[in-house]
């Protein structure tokens, strides 16, 4: 368990406001439209800029609303509103009831989340980082998913588990490890991704909503990331199937597909490509499991190149898994070089920056195996 | 005596309250009520042994009150259990029961006892040795068996099995030692959050009580004030380990330590009743969580596949057979007190004997589950979802 204070990394916030920079650029043209907007109406703009960590923070608000069955536990979600802020606000609002500190006692909390899930209510069950999630992935795995299949059917679990997952910044081995591959290994589980603020709010809605257990893994350099939300985007009603994956950005040449944070760094590798004259299109996947495979199928069956990220390390990996699902679909035939991963090196993740920074893919990374795949 | 004797007999009783005078009542029993037309006393007041105490200063009550109905209930209980585990070892050493098989015979008084005291709203949750408790909460004996021989009218249509059988308000059959104490401690959670004055009974064994994750329940559930009643069922062998050999603290019922415990006679139905009753209140008057020991005893090894002489003496298992015996303690009781005849026992034996039989004849001829089953169950309220079988061409479909 970290005991430093989250907010106060120098790297986050280098990282937040290049992310954020780069998020105005791509969506200049939006804001640009807004502004113009703004100008003549003389109103408000219906899109807004949202933080990652805002838009979880509004869905959870508004589930706990909208169910009064739903309430948050975990370690210093209350009180302290939340180790990183995402549940700030919500203990005010909702009391002692509803959004509950525990000790730190994992296995413990994780257990009384389920077995409250299995008597009527709807937890949501925060890890401070899914690093802590193994100490009680037993209740994760053997009392959570397992139970409506063991049960045939008599005994549902509606939980979801949410906390940050995967690499951070100079947070060192014991607490980067991304849990992606690990838990969408398990039937009856289901696990989501999000990327940007509308994957956010709108996967949160709809894990809390759903009456399986939910597995959420959010990224903790993303909390401060702005993205714009539209107007529907921001109704309390807006929910993001899970199961779907997203297309950020329609191209010709190769398919990149991602999840979490590096979904922007492939939009980003894509926009300097664009320049060489190579169109990438872009999947977002959001939810792992269930794996929509149908997209990145129809997308590598129109540009016959595949290219996988991920920062989680490469073995029996969430890439190594969409490789096995290409060969065995359709969208083999269409292949004209394998499918490449790009993927976290596969070491425990060390601490220096210059160690940490190339444990993890980076965006010129993504562009040579981009081009290795496209033999150019 | 003639019945007319009895009669002035026991009216001369009543009056001036002395009691019963016939040769064959057993010490410490009072006749409270006797119906002068039937030849059976119909209440009897029974002693009961004195409970060790921790935090608390005072338990449950010394005395209890028996009707003739309710003691006839809890040997038809009792005895269901106890052949139905027979018959479960039976057909396992036939090969027609498979995998794990953790039998409960000699601990019925536990199951029975505290079913008694609680409501059917009340919630329970155990370990694996959950075909007992499966019963009292209400799932037939034919579901139970073809569960076991893994049928399609099992109880978890033959997906479960020994260790996972479920029905409303029982929580299971648990397979990893030691994890049903924290969902046991969340589903008193959701009693206390949802207001309805339910409270949750979490079971474990003397071997659970040194997983971690007990403690960690323990503490939330004494911090937060959980109606969650903590029962360890301590029948002395974690598996091949005896008690003095796994646990430095062999008092289970302190180990909760800032919370109440008290330890009880087990193979006593009477005494686990009032203490599960003393227990149960105190959890619903907003005092917390609290633990009872029921000190207890299985006559089988920890499963089917230990046959349970290794670790523990063949003299040692014939001794509570014979003087220690819950059901034999129950109609002993009962028949020293004439609350019942040896008739009346030998009746309801042939009853259940039909029971069980049936119940195995439906068990061992029931079809198994049709392959369509295989994926379904993954999710709850979901729409139809393809499932990968064992190749790329074995696309099985899962429904909810």
């Amino acid at each position: 368990m970290t005991s430093q204070n989250p907010t106060f990394y120098p790297a986050e916030d280098r990282v937040k406001m290049a992310a954020s920079l780069r998020c105005f650029l791509r969506s200049g043209k939006n804001a640009v439209s807004a502004l113009r907007r703004q100008a003549f109406h003389g109103s408000a703009p219906a899109a807004v800029q949202v933080t990652v960590r805002d838009a979880l923070n509004q869905a959870m608000d508004e589930e706990l609303e909208r169910d009064e069955r739903v309430f948050l536990l975990g370690e210093e979600v209350a009180q302290y509103d939340g180790a990183y802020k995402v549940s700030r606000g919500l203990w005010k609002k909702y009391g002692d009831k509803r959004i509950i500190d525990t000790p730190i006692s994992e296995m413990g909390f994780a257990g009384i989340a389920v077995g409250s899930a299995m008597a009527g209510l709807r937890p949501i069950c925060e890890f401070m980082t899914f690093n802590f999630s193994m100490q009680a992935i037993d209740q994760v795995i053997n009392s959570a998913a397992k139970t409506y299949y063991m049960s045939a059917g008599l005994q549902a679990v509606p939980i979801v588990f949410r906390g940050p997952n995967g690499s951070s910044a100079g947070v060192a081995a014991q607490h980067s490890q991304c849990f992606a591959a690990w838990y969408s290994h398990c039937p009856g589980l289901k696990v989501v991704s999000p990327w940007n603020s509308e994957d956010a709010k709108g996967l949160l809605k709809a894990a809390i909503r759903d009456d399986n257990p939910v597995v959420f893994l959010e990224n903790e350099l993303m909390y401060g990331v702005a993205f714009e939300m539209s107007e529907e985007t921001q109704s309390k009603d807006f929910t993001i199937p899970i199961g779907k994956a997203k297309i950020e950005r329609q191209g010709n040449h190769v398919t990149l597909v991602s999840h979490s944070r590096y979904v922007g760094h492939c939009l980003d590798a894509a926009a300097v490509l664009a320049k060489e004259g190579i169109e990438c299109e872009v999947i977002n996947m959001r939810t792992i499991r269930p794996m929509d495979v149908e997209t990145i199928e129809t997308s590598v069956m129109k540009t016959n190149h595949l290219v996988t990220v991920e920062g989680g390390w490469p073995q029996f990996g969430v890439g190594a898994e969409i490789c096995a699902r290409i060969m065995e679909g359709p969208a083999f035939n269409y292949l004209d070089s394998p499918v490449t991963r790009v993927t976290g090196v596969d070491i425990p993740m060390p601490y220096a920056k210059i160690l940490e920074d190339h444990s993890v893919p980076q965006i010129k990374d993504i562009i040579f195996s981009v081009k290795k795949t496209l033999n150019v | 005596m003639t019945s007319v004797w009895r009669f002035v007999s026991n009216a001369l009783c009543r009056i001036t309250g002395r009691k019963v005078a016939a040769p064959t009542v057993s010490e410490g029993s009072t006749v409270v009520v006797s119906n002068s037309l039937n030849e059976f006393t119909t209440r009897a007041s029974f002693d009961i042994k004195k409970c060790d105490l921790h935090g608390l200063e005072a338990g449950p009550p010394l005395k209890t009150e028996l009707s003739r109905d309710e003691g006839l209930r809890f040997y038809r209980t009792m005895q269901v259990m106890r052949r139905m585990e027979l018959k479960a070892d039976q057909l396992y050493k036939q090969k027609i029961i498979r995998g794990f098989c953790h039998l409960y015979d000699g601990q019925e008084a536990c199951a029975a006892g505290v079913e008694a005291a609680i409501d059917p709203s009340d919630h329970l949750i155990t370990a694996y040795r959950a075909h007992g408790y499966t019963y009292t909460r209400g799932v037939s004996v034919r579901e139970i068996l073809a569960e076991l021989t893994g049928r399609r009218g099992g109880v978890a249509k033959g997906k479960g099995g020994s260790m996972h059988m479920y029905a409303p308000n029982f929580y299971g059959g648990n397979g990893i030692v030691g994890a049903q104490v924290p969902l046991g401690a969340g589903i008193a959670l959701a009693c206390k959050y949802q207001g309805n004055n339910q409270i949750c009974v979490t079971l474990y064994g003397d071997g659970a009580a040194n997983q971690g994750q007990i403690f960690e329940a323990f503490n939330m559930a004494a911090l937060w004030k959980l109606p969650c009643l903590f029962i360890c069922e301590n029948n002395k062998y974690g598996m091949g380990t005896s008690v003095e050999r796994a646990s430095a603290s062999t008092d289970y019922y302190k180990r909760g330590h800032f919370m109440p415990g008290i330890r009880v006679d087990g193979m006593d139905v009477l005494c686990v009743r009032e203490a599960t009753k003393f227990a149960a209140d105190h959890c619903r008057t907003g005092k917390g969580p609290i633990i009872m020991e029921l000190q207890t005893y299985r006559y089988h090894g920890h499963s089917m596949s230990d046959p349970g002489v290794s670790y523990r003496t063949r003299e040692e298992i014939q001794e509570v057979r014979s003087k220690n015996d819950p059901i034999s303690l129950l109609k002993e009781r009962m028949l020293s007190s004439n609350m019942a005849s040896v008739e009346e026992f030998k009746e309801i034996d042939i009853e259940i004997r039909k029971e069980v039989e049936d119940a195995t004849q439906f068990a061992t001829s029931d079809s198994e589950p049709p392959l369509e089953e295989l994926c379904n169950h993954i999710f709850s309220n979901n729409p139809p979802l393809q499932v990968r079988g064992t190749h790329p061409w074995a696309k099985l479909k899962s429904s909810s």
